[in-house]
């Protein structure tokens, strides 16, 4: 008598297993295909890259990527200019802009009343959608002559004696590029950052009113560290899109591969490069010497993510302590 | 009752072919795709069953892709390289020709506070400031050149392209003619490593950043510079005489161009360079632009309906070029042209 409920059980247990594991399966298998296709586009890319650069990385070598001279009349290819370009008005960008993003997201999450911060979020996501090519005409026709006539001026009267605001102002310069760039990334650090300050459970918030904290130390000490993963997701996404920026980019940077110490000279970035040279590269050199670029362009994302990830492990283990 | 099926499947066969519209591709230069989809669209209107399709992907698209064979013909302002031309022989076992279609130029545009008149550029003068030798607007050899035109002392900023184009190859093509050192410093090139200076993309991103930025100086195309009404300077030809780009000024350029009979493309003579012209009207920075062709066509069909356009825009096609801002190609060229437009088999 008592073995039959047990074994009722163990039959109940067996039928419910195998429907669970049949439907475990299929979702199993689909979202290892998705997941799957994401490696090919990957594999695929660097397979394209690798392959598409196979002459200038042999008569070039490590020289490709440490030498300046790009002249495609000789033939001669260097990168360094570009990669230049590149890190610094990524960075420079960053720098302008994850304060801002951050600052904003927090006032919408946190201390906006809640009809202000949906209006202003979805202006953010507007601004998240407009292309990239728009940025490029605002910086053109707005922000380069505003710069030349009031924000240059003052900030070579103060800053006048460091060597990256030394130089003449001629407009498109790596300054520009880099405050193009920052306006654009903002709305992707504000929005990301947002959602991820709204989805901190209450309680934490709770917790630390309770003990008697403030509402900013509650914010700030609290909140912020809390959602800190997310933010930096949303910098990484920033990050990701300022270095891959062609459009308005190339718009306002001058299109000079130079390397120069002063911020308000000319510049130019990978993306730009390729951007504006592939539709008319006629040589095999030439398009492979384009092609390598990518291949550049593709392992600073990698070296710069990483090192980002690196940034965000030894904070987080700092925090802890 | 066979038979009967059969006549009728041939008779559908046949109206079919007759009927079918018949598709040929080009892709290349940007700078005359106005007067090609103007030419390809008129033509289409004489023979209904006929479409020429025209990419304008810029001189270097069309160059790779007639040699890969993806279209019937390519457009380009450059001239071939001994190399682009060694490829396509061993890629499509023929020869490449290059024909004519109609000549443009390269103006001087400049943005110089408190300056309207039109300027007059030397030689020198254009070398010098492109080499970032002459830095100032108020140097003698500008100033000497404009008597009457004051010149302020600001440093002169230059503009190029930042894109690899047509446009920038005559530019250079000139300046190398006119000045030994660009020729061994610089040289001449679609691309090439620019001594100083900004760079935009495309004719609108060069006119744009000398419209925004004071003291510039850069150059565009003259078809580009006369749609958008914008001023131009002067260039001292090669008889001394400055001259302001025009249309017949452009063709004078081409009067003097000696043509190689065979009309292979490369710098051999068949595809002459004809900036700093001579001839006394003669506009110093003009240029052919060529449709580039296969000699040996594997469809025959195709290979008819591009010897009958060739031979119809050298006759009235050229008669609408000029409404359209394009100078016409010179008599002479047009008679050598249309007696190797029948190489094309």
């Amino acid at each position: 008598m008592a073995s039959a409920p047990a074994s009722l059980e163990v039959s109940a247990g067996r039928s419910l297993g195998s429907r669970v594991h049949a439907g475990d399966a299929v979702a199993y298998s689909i979202t290892l295909i998705s997941a799957g296709s994401i490696l090919l586009v990957t594999v695929m890319l660097v397979y394209f890259l690798w392959t598409g650069s196979e002459l200038t990385r042999h008569k070039f070598g490590f020289e490709f990527i440490v030498t300046q001279v790009w002249d495609p009349v000789v033939e001669q290819y260097g990168a360094l200019p570009f990669i230049f370009g590149t890190v610094v008005t990524a960075g420079l960008a960053l720098l302008i802009s994850v304060p801002l993003g951050v600052g904003a997201a927090i006032f919408l999450a946190e201390l906006a009343p809640r009809r202000l911060s949906s209006s202003m979020t979805f202006l953010i996501e507007l601004l998240a959608a407009v292309p990239s090519v728009i940025y490029g005409l605002l910086g053109i026709f707005l922000l380069v002559p505003v710069m030349r006539t009031y924000l240059v001026p003052a900030l070579k009267a103060v800053l006048g004696s460091l060597p990256i605001f030394s130089g003449p102002f001629y407009g498109p310069s790596i300054l520009s590029a880099s405050v193009v760039l920052s306006i654009m990334i903002v709305p992707f650090i504000v929005s990301v950052s947002r959602e991820v300050l709204l989805v901190v459970p209450t309680d934490q918030r709770e917790a630390s009113l309770a003990l008697g904290a403030t509402t900013w130390e509650t914010t700030w000490k609290v909140v912020v560290p809390y959602a800190r993963r997310g933010i930096f997701g949303s910098i990484f996404l920033a990050l990701a899109r300022a270095l891959g920026e062609t459009m308005a980019v190339t718009m306002v940077i001058g299109n000079t591969p130079k390397l120069q110490s002063s911020l308000l000279a000319p510049g130019h970035t990978i993306a730009a490069l390729i951007a504006s040279e592939f539709a008319e590269a006629t040589s095999a050199t030439y398009l492979q010497a384009l092609t390598e670029m990518g291949l550049v362009l593709f392992a600073l994302t990698i070296i710069l993510n990483g090192l980002a990830q690196l940034l965000l492990l030894t904070t987080g283990s700092r925090v802890k302590a | 009752m066979k038979r009967l099926l059969t006549i009728v499947v041939l008779a559908a066969l046949f109206a079919a072919m007759s009927f079918a519209q018949l598709n040929i591709t080009g892709a290349g230069a940007t700078f005359p795709y106005p007067m090609y989809s103007k030419w390809f669209d008129e033509y289409h209107k004489l023979n209904s069953n006929i479409q020429i399709n025209y990419q304008s992907i810029g001189s270097g698209g069309g160059i790779n892709q007639v040699t890969e064979g993806t279209v019937d013909f390519g457009g380009s302002d450059a001239i071939l390289t001994p190399e682009q031309i060694k490829a396509f022989q061993t890629k499509r076992m023929t020869n490449v020709l290059a024909f004519p279609t109609v000549l443009g130029a390269d103006v001087p545009i400049y943005n110089i506070p408190g300056v309207t008149a039109e300027l007059n550029f030397t030689q020198d003068a254009l070398a010098g400031i492109f080499l970032g030798k002459i830095t100032k607007w108020n140097d003698m050899a500008i100033a000497s050149a404009n008597a009457g035109v004051k010149l302020p002392a600001g440093d002169i900023i230059v503009v190029h392209r930042g894109d690899p184009s047509g446009t920038s190859f005559i530019w250079t093509d000139y300046l190398a003619k006119v000045s030994p050192e660009w020729k061994t410093k610089v040289g001449a090139g679609a691309a090439v490593n620019w001594p100083v200076g900004l760079a935009g993309k495309g004719n609108e991103g060069v006119s744009g950043q000398v419209k925004q930025t004071p003291n510039t100086i850069g150059y565009v195309e003259l078809i580009f510079a006369r749609q958008n009404k914008m001023t131009f300077g002067k260039v001292r030809n090669k008889s001394g005489a400055f001259v302001k780009a025009d249309l017949a000024g452009v063709s004078a350029a081409a009067v003097g161009a000696t043509m190689a009979d065979d009309f292979h493309a490369g710098s051999s003579g068949s595809q002459p360079s004809i900036t700093d012209a001579p001839g006394k009207t003669a506009y110093p920075i003009s240029s052919f632009t060529w449709l580039l062709v296969p000699e040996e066509i594997k469809d025959k069909q195709k290979a008819k309906v591009i010897t009958d356009f060739l031979k119809w825009m050298l006759g009235p096609g050229q008669k609408m070029t000029e409404a359209l801002d394009f100078a016409q190609l010179p008599a002479p060229v047009v008679a050598k042209e249309l007696k190797a437009v029948a190489k094309v088999h």
